[in-house]
């Protein structure tokens, strides 16, 4: 066992599934959705990211890839957040709510494809 | 992935990751603990709020309490929160500013740097392999016949000197190891633009192994080598290295010239010489007896030239048996006046200090001038830092190895035609090289003149060719000035190949007619180059040049025109 590949491979699944939390519930309905998880799911998908810099192979690059797109989604699902709450007249509602989650679901396919990225390349390994 | 971000990355993972921890499990204890807003009652920091927080406290720039004055609890937080956040910072900006001092991390820089400049090259260029005092002297001259240079050499002083020193145009350097092929890939052995290659490394071999590699992986490419052991010789021309050129026997072959014909070691000099130097001035050797000093590989090439010139030498020779001098040999160095004596200086035309000790070159010059003041004084330079002690001591030909070398490899570089036009004008007289070498000195203005060839071909003279399918034109016409037409652009013609190269004129007439294919090889200054390609690519430059008149181009002012007349 390498600890390395523990770690990595626990990050890059702790991020899937913290989204996943996240997303969870009804779409619009601020109720059903944690501001707690949505800034879990982002440090970790920070984390998984700078794990992910240095691979010079083919499969590092589209993790990394990925990475930076989910990182992306988050940032903009977390940017909408802020705004819906520090800035905007009406302050948190159905639609912002909305858009916020189904940024974060964006994130979540990203993150799908980055573990079965990582499940493709073990199983390529182990043969 | 690009090397240097690659590296970056790599080296950062840590300090990131550092980074990331602390602003996490800052923003965290923020948004956990209550705070008391300011109507006294319970509040919450929301993550927006915390973000903003730690990001201008961790870098230290502090704006105080947001939204509202933090209870105590929060203030032993916010205090932990500094510590963590600002010595993560300091810890991340220490580890990029090593990372950029980091040996592997510049060179990595540098190379970036030098593939992109080379990718960028947009203009034909040669790769040169040594940035010595040769490969110094061709750049430059390389460089002032507009030609564009890459260097590479595995010194990275020089390289640095190269960076430092003022070129009229960019050269790329690169220091590695020349005799790699992946270092001579990346110096653009590949690129469409690249012209040939020239190494002039300090070692034999190294050059052996850039030749091979060039004809290995390019071999349409030319290349020319420098190498000082006949055996390194005959090896390069075995696969069909393009010019082999050898410093000892070059000087020799030379100083034969000089004895042999004045004239022609003038014209010589004057047209290998950097362009736009002083010209040389004649020197006319004596015939007689020669005293040679030093018998290694310099001595034996001068010792040959001499020789088929007829020219009786003595040498004098510190290890006779060592380097295989059997007859008139005199043991000694030659700085001891006893030496020359025996050699019989008295009644010597000419000495050759040639050994490979400047000093003792010096010092052999100077005790020969007591003995003998009438002496003809040759003198081999090794360094170039002693060209001051070579000039002050009044010798009368030094041997520069760098300067014979740069002169060598720039003939072949220039043109193709030149090294032809040498090799012609050895078959004419003295006198014949005396007239072309006044000649060539009333339009040069006492600089080095500027050697051009012209092809006649659809890509380089369009205009001409066109007015060649309707009317004859000669040589003469195209050499008029175009602002006074009785009289000729400075320069003067050197030599008229013909297409496919059976014929070739040597200092052709004005009455010559020009064919289709011809190759014609220039020497002048540089506004004569510029006039003549003019008129041949533009058709009105081409007429006027021809007639005299300034023709009306357009459709309407010809109609006009026709019928004014």
């Amino acid at each position: 066992m390498n600890l390395e590949k523990v770690v990595f491979g626990f990050f890059i699944i702790l991020a899937l599934t913290l989204n996943f939390g996240f997303f969870l519930g009804e779409i619009d309905n601020p109720e059903h959705h944690n501001v707690y998880e949505l800034f879990a799911a982002i440090v970790v998908n920070l984390i998984a990211t700078v794990l992910k810099f240095g691979d010079r192979t083919q499969t590092g690059a589209l993790l990394l890839a990925t990475s930076l797109v989910a990182v992306l989604q988050l940032f903009a699902a977390a940017a909408v957040w802020a705004y819906a709450v520090n800035i905007s007249a009406i302050g948190m509602d159905g639609m912002m709510m909305a858009s916020i989650v189904s940024l974060a679901g964006g994130a979540m396919l990203a993150n799908v494809i980055s573990v079965v990225l990582l499940i493709a390349d073990t199983v390529n390994l182990r043969r | 992935m690009d090397k240097v971000l690659f590296l970056f990355l790599r080296r950062m993972r840590a300090p990131l990751l550092l980074l990331m921890a602390a602003y996490s499990i800052s923003i965290t204890g923020l948004v956990l603990i209550p705070g008391v807003d300011d109507q006294g009652e319970t509040w919450r920091m929301d993550f927006f709020h915390a973000f903003y927080f730690v990001t201008y406290t961790a870098p230290t720039i502090g704006f105080g309490e947001i939204p509202y004055t933090f209870t105590e609890a929060q203030r032993m937080w916010a205090s932990l929160t500094i510590y963590m956040s600002v010595i993560a910072w300091l810890y991340a900006i220490g580890r990029i500013l090593g990372l950029v001092q980091d040996a592997t991390f510049r060179r990595a820089v540098s190379q970036q740097a030098f593939d992109r400049s080379i990718r960028r090259l947009r203009a034909p260029f040669f790769i040169v392999c040594g940035y010595g005092d040769t490969g110094g002297l061709l750049v430059r001259a390389l460089l002032r016949r507009r030609k564009r240079v890459v260097v590479i050499d595995s010194d990275q002083d020089r390289i640095t000197d190269l960076a430092l020193s003022d070129m009229d145009y960019h050269v790329p350097g690169l220091c590695a190891d020349a005799s790699s092929s992946a270092r001579l890939r990346s110096a653009g052995l590949h690129n469409p633009f690249c012209q040939g290659v020239v190494a002039l490394t300090d070692s034999d071999e190294v050059n052996l192994k850039i030749a091979i590699t060039v004809k290995l992986l390019n071999p349409d490419l030319p290349v020319i080598c420098r190498a000082e052991s006949m055996d390194a010789e005959r090896n390069m021309r075995s696969f069909g290295t393009e010019h082999v050129i050898n410093p000892f026997e070059t000087f020799g072959d030379r100083l034969a010239l000089a004895l042999h014909s004045p004239g022609h070691h003038l014209l010589h000099q004057w047209l290998s010489s950097v362009p736009g130097s002083d010209l040389p001035m004649p020197l006319y050797p004596p015939g007689g007896r020669w005293i040679l000093c030093g018998y290694g590989r310099f001595g034996k090439a001068v010792h040959q030239g001499l020789t088929r010139e007829g020219v009786t030498t003595v040498i004098i020779e510190e290890d006779p048996e060592g380097t295989g001098c059997t007859r008139d040999c005199v043991q000694g160095r030659g700085t001891e006046a006893d030496t020359l004596q025996q050699a019989g200086i008295d009644g010597a035309a000419g000495i050759v200090a040639g050994t490979n000790h400047d000093t003792n070159n010096l010092s052999i010059l100077m005790t020969a001038h007591e003995l003998n003041p009438d002496l003809f004084m040759v003198g081999r330079q090794n360094k170039d830092d002693n060209g001051a002690l070579f000039a002050a001591g009044q010798v009368d030909l030094v041997m520069r190895h760098s300067e014979i070398l740069a002169e060598a490899v720039l003939a072949h570089l220039t043109s193709p035609l030149l090294p032809l036009f040498l090799k012609l004008a050895r078959e004419r007289d003295d006198d014949w090289a005396n007239e072309l070498v006044s000649r060539i000195g009333a339009v040069t203005d006492e600089r080095v003149p500027e050697l051009w060839s012209a092809p006649l071909t659809p890509d380089a003279a369009p205009a001409l060719l066109e007015r060649l399918r309707y009317e004859p034109i000669s040589l003469g016409q195209l050499l008029v000035d175009p602002g006074r037409r009785e009289q000729q652009v400075p320069c003067v013609t050197l030599l008229l190949q013909r297409a496919g190269g059976r014929e070739k004129l040597v200092t052709p007439d004005a009455e010559i007619p020009l064919h289709p294919g011809d190759r014609i090889l220039f020497a002048g200054q540089p506004c004569a180059a510029s006039r003549i390609n003019r008129a041949l690519r533009n058709p009105q430059a081409l007429d006027f040049l021809l007639t005299g008149e300034d023709r009306p181009q357009g459709w309407i002012w010809r109609r006009i025109a026709q019928r004014a007349a």
